[in-house]
Formats: C-alpha cells, sequence, structure tokens
C-alpha cells in the first residue's frame, strides 16, 4: 500500500514551490528594470535582489530547479500512472458543475485520492502554464540561438509579455490553490505527510472510488 | 495588421524622446540627481541596520549565485551555434537615432577627439600597429539590420556597418584560437567577449548608423556590434582591442550581470 503522495512527489512539490517562489520574485525585480506597464511596478519588499542584476542572477539560478524538478517530475508522472490516474478524463460538463458548486462553496472534496474536475482542470492548467513559461522564457534569453521559440511569440516583446502572462496565472492558480489547501489543510498535511494510502491495484482502486465523482 | 507591421514593439514608441530637452533642463536633472543621492544614501543605511542581515552571509549567497553564472556561462557556449545567423530586418523598420544607453546620462558623454583617435592593439596580435580612422573607413564595409537587445528588456532595429570582426582579426594577423577579444572604450568601459562569437558573421567593429558615421552618444567613431550578445557587451568609443587567453571581467560583470550573456 502506497501513501497517495509518495515521498518523491512530495519532494518534488516542495522543491517545485521553493523554485517558483524564486522564478517569481527575481522575475518581478527584472520586470521593474524595464516595465511592460506604465502602472505596474513591484514593490521593493516582494522582489528578490537589491537589483536588477543579483534578480537575474536568482532567475538563471532557479531556473535550473525549476527545470530539472518539472522535467523529473513530468517522466514520473507519465511513467508512473500518476497523470492518468489522478488528472483525467476531465470532463467539460463536470467542470462547469463543480465549479459552480464552488463558487457557492459547496464543492465536496471529502475523499482526498480523488481530484474533483475543477482541481483536474486548475492542475492540468498550472502545468501547461509552466511548460509555455519555459518555453517563452528560453525565447528571451537565447532569442538568437533558439529565434525558431522566439517566433512562436511572434518576436522578442511578445515573448516578453507572454512569460508575463504566464506569471500572472502562476499567480492567481497560487492564490486560489493555496487559498483551498488553507480551507481544506489536511490537503496540506497530506502533501507533507503523504496522506491516506492507497490501493496499487487498478481493479481495485475501481471498485473503490465513489460513485458522487462519477 | 496595422500593429503586426509596427517597426519596433508594441510598448515602446517609435521615436525616442527629444534629446535637446536634455540639455535644456540639465540643471534642474542635475538637482533631481543630487536629491535622489542624498535619498538613496540615507535609505541604503537604514536599509542595512534593518533587514539584520549580516554581510557575511550575503556575500556567500553572492559567491553561490555568482557560481552558477559562471555554470551559465559554459552553458551558453555550448548553446552557441557559430553559424546560426540572427534575424536581419528591412530598412524601414530602423529606428533613428538609435537609443541612448550608458552607465552615465547622455549630457556626460565626452566626445572622441576624432582627429587624433587611433584604434590601439594589444595581445596575442601579430601586427599590432594602431588603425587611423582613414585606414578603418578604407576597409571592406559591412551592413547589417539587427536588433539591439538590452539586459532591461527593450530592444530597437538598428542598422550598422563596418569592417567584419573576423576578417579584421584576421587582416592584423590575431590568434584566432585566443579565447577572448576585450574591447576598451575612451570611457573606461571594458567588456571582453568570447572568440566564437568575435567571430560570428554577424560581428562587426560598426563605424556608421543608418549609413552616417555614428554620433557622439552613440560611441564615436567606432563601437562593437554583435547580433549574438546582449546590448551591454557592445562596448561603444573603442579605443583599444585586445586578444587574449585571460579573462577579464566587464564593467558590468563586475556588478553582477553574467559574462557571456548570448543571445
Amino acid at each position: 500500500m502506497k501513501r497517495m503522495h509518495p515521498a518523491v512527489v512530495r519532494i518534488m512539490h516542495w522543491t517545485n514551490a521553493i523554485a517558483m517562489v524564486i522564478m517569481i520574485m527575481s522575475g518581478w525585480k527584472i520586470y521593474n528594470d524595464e516595465v511592460i506597464f506604465g502602472f505596474l511596478h513591484f514593490p521593493d519588499a516582494i522582489t528578490l535582489g537589491p537589483w536588477a542584476q543579483h534578480g537575474l542572477q536568482w532567475h538563471f539560478f532557479g531556473m535550473w530547479i525549476l527545470g530539472l524538478n518539472g522535467l523529473a517530475y513530468l517522466i514520473y508522472g507519465l511513467v508512473s500512472g500518476r497523470f492518468r490516474r489522478l488528472l483525467l478524463p476531465i470532463s467539460p460538463r463536470e467542470v462547469i458543475r463543480e465549479a459552480l458548486a464552488a463558487l457557492r462553496f459547496r464543492l465536496q472534496h471529502a475523499d482526498l485520492t480523488h481530484y474533483n474536475a475543477v482541481q483536474k482542470t486548475l492542475y492540468v492548467g498550472v502545468i501547461l502554464v509552466i511548460i509555455l513559461q519555459v518555453i517563452s522564457g528560453l525565447a528571451i534569453w537565447k532569442p538568437v540561438q533558439f529565434s525558431f521559440l522566439t517566433a512562436l511569440f511572434y518576436d522578442f516583446q511578445g515573448a516578453r509579455l507572454a512569460h508575463f502572462f504566464g506569471m500572472v496565472a502562476i499567480c492567481l492558480f497560487i492564490v486560489v490553490h493555496v487559498s483551498l489547501a488553507l480551507l481544506v489543510p489536511k490537503t496540506l498535511l497530506a502533501m507533507i505527510t503523504g496522506g491516506p494510502r492507497v490501493d496499487d491495484d487498478p481493479a481495485a482502486r475501481a471498485s473503490s472510488a465513489p460513485a458522487s465523482n462519477m | 495588421m496595422s500593429i503586426l507591421r509596427r517597426p519596433t514593439s508594441l510598448f515602446r514608441p517609435r521615436r525616442g524622446p527629444d534629446q535637446s530637452l536634455l540639455t535644456e533642463h540639465r540643471a534642474l536633472i542635475e538637482d533631481i540627481d543630487r536629491r535622489k543621492l542624498l535619498r538613496g544614501a540615507v535609505s541604503l543605511g537604514a536599509l542595512s541596520m534593518l533587514t539584520g542581515c549580516n554581510i557575511a552571509e550575503q556575500s556567500q549567497v553572492q559567491s553561490a549565485l555568482r557560481t552558477v553564472s559562471s555554470f551559465n556561462d559554459w552553458v551558453q557556449a555550448r548553446i552557441f551555434d557559430p553559424n546560426k545567423l540572427a534575424p536581419t530586418y528591412s530598412v524601414d523598420q530602423v529606428v533613428k537615432p538609435p537609443r541612448f544607453n550608458a552607465y552615465y546620462e547622455i549630457e556626460d558623454v565626452k566626445p572622441v577627439d576624432l582627429a587624433s583617435w587611433k584604434l590601439e592593439l594589444s595581445g596575442l596580435i601579430a601586427d599590432k600597429r594602431p588603425w587611423s580612422l582613414d585606414q578603418i573607413y578604407a576597409f571592406p564595409e559591412q551592413e547589417e539590420i539587427i536588433k539591439h537587445i538590452c539586459v532591461e528588456g527593450w530592444d530597437y532595429i538598428g542598422q550598422w556597418s563596418g569592417p567584419n570582426l573576423r576578417q579584421f582579426l584576421t587582416r592584423i594577423g590575431a590568434d584566432l584560437t585566443a579565447k577572448y577579444v576585450a574591447f576598451h572604450g575612451q570611457d573606461d568601459y571594458m567588456e571582453s567577449i568570447d572568440m566564437a562569437s568575435a567571430l560570428h558573421p554577424q560581428t562587426i567593429l560598426a563605424t556608421k548608423y543608418a549609413g552616417e558615421p555614428i554620433t557622439d552618444p552613440f560611441g564615436a567613431p567606432l563601437r562593437l556590434r554583435t547580433a549574438v550578445k546582449l546590448g551591454f557587451k557592445n562596448p561603444k568609443w573603442v579605443r583599444a582591442i585586445e586578444v587574449t587567453n585571460t579573462y577579464q571581467e566587464g564593467f558590468w560583470e563586475k556588478q553582477g550581470f553574467n559574462w557571456f550573456s548570448g543571445l
């Protein structure tokens, strides 16, 4: 019997959390050096590094943690079947129904081992955004060597813009994710201790899956 | 459609501000700068007391981050493809004048005396005789319309011409197997680049912008323009070129910016 969140997943989750904080806060520092929107400056108190160059140092350090950890997570998720088991399938009708329920604070998450449709959408969504963020990041870092990536975003400024909105999307995810985790503290605890034990046998799992989510 | 066809980015004005405004309001600007300096001095002092961070700890983090930055130099040198060309643009996309940028303000530019100017050569070079401006002008010219990308995040398209650096280095008998080429500016600005980038087909010693000799604020009479490095790796007002195997930290690397800074 395995834990719902095996140790390797927990380690990767918290590594990613740290990397994300480094990337976002140092990114804000870099952004401040040449703002995209005149009305938006990030206060120094929430940026990383005293000057832009230190923000860049942090960003180009954090990218290795984020990139390597993210790659390990994707490979693990695909090979172990975790993605297929926990994140798929996503039915649009369910997403709408459960999103409406969530807005009325009636969304159930009694069974930790099963993600509801809203969770699935958010998790798949943020994984895709982070992948896109790596691509736009590479497009900004190497607009000549990886000019084919930069071209995906029209040009260098397009890549900067995409990188900015990717950050916004991730920040929104973090707000929702952390709020919900705090509202249902046992989910937070599960990501620390591993959570309930789950059966490895798919047949047994299928029969024990709660009908309410089907 | 019209948005897509704009020559520069969506978020930058097509033209820079009128630079005569700066001279007109010089006194005011200097006054504001003095106030900024005072405020900066006060808040920096206050900050170091408030944070409670100990300085030794800070410098350990800093040295770790610089180690990663050196590793990133190595990675970038491996990513670098000497035959990969940067995108080029058309004449009507060229921004005139180019955008001014230096570690000081435009009114503090000290123009180079063109009559006495010579390009000094040093290091692993067979023929170290200095070059006069006329000799440089007589050298075959290469023109390129490329994007200048600043580490800050802005960019503009510029039209530069002058001797191709590889051809120039070959002519003066430079050791093309050396590791670095360093460029010393009149303004005590120095930046060194790796030999592979120096030999890239889009690396030139620019003497002209949009077909006219480069003007004082933009590096007259000669500056480096390479399509494969960030803007700050392109020193202006170049007075000496040095070919060497010794790594030298340039002006901005000393402040913590990444050395390779390849595009």
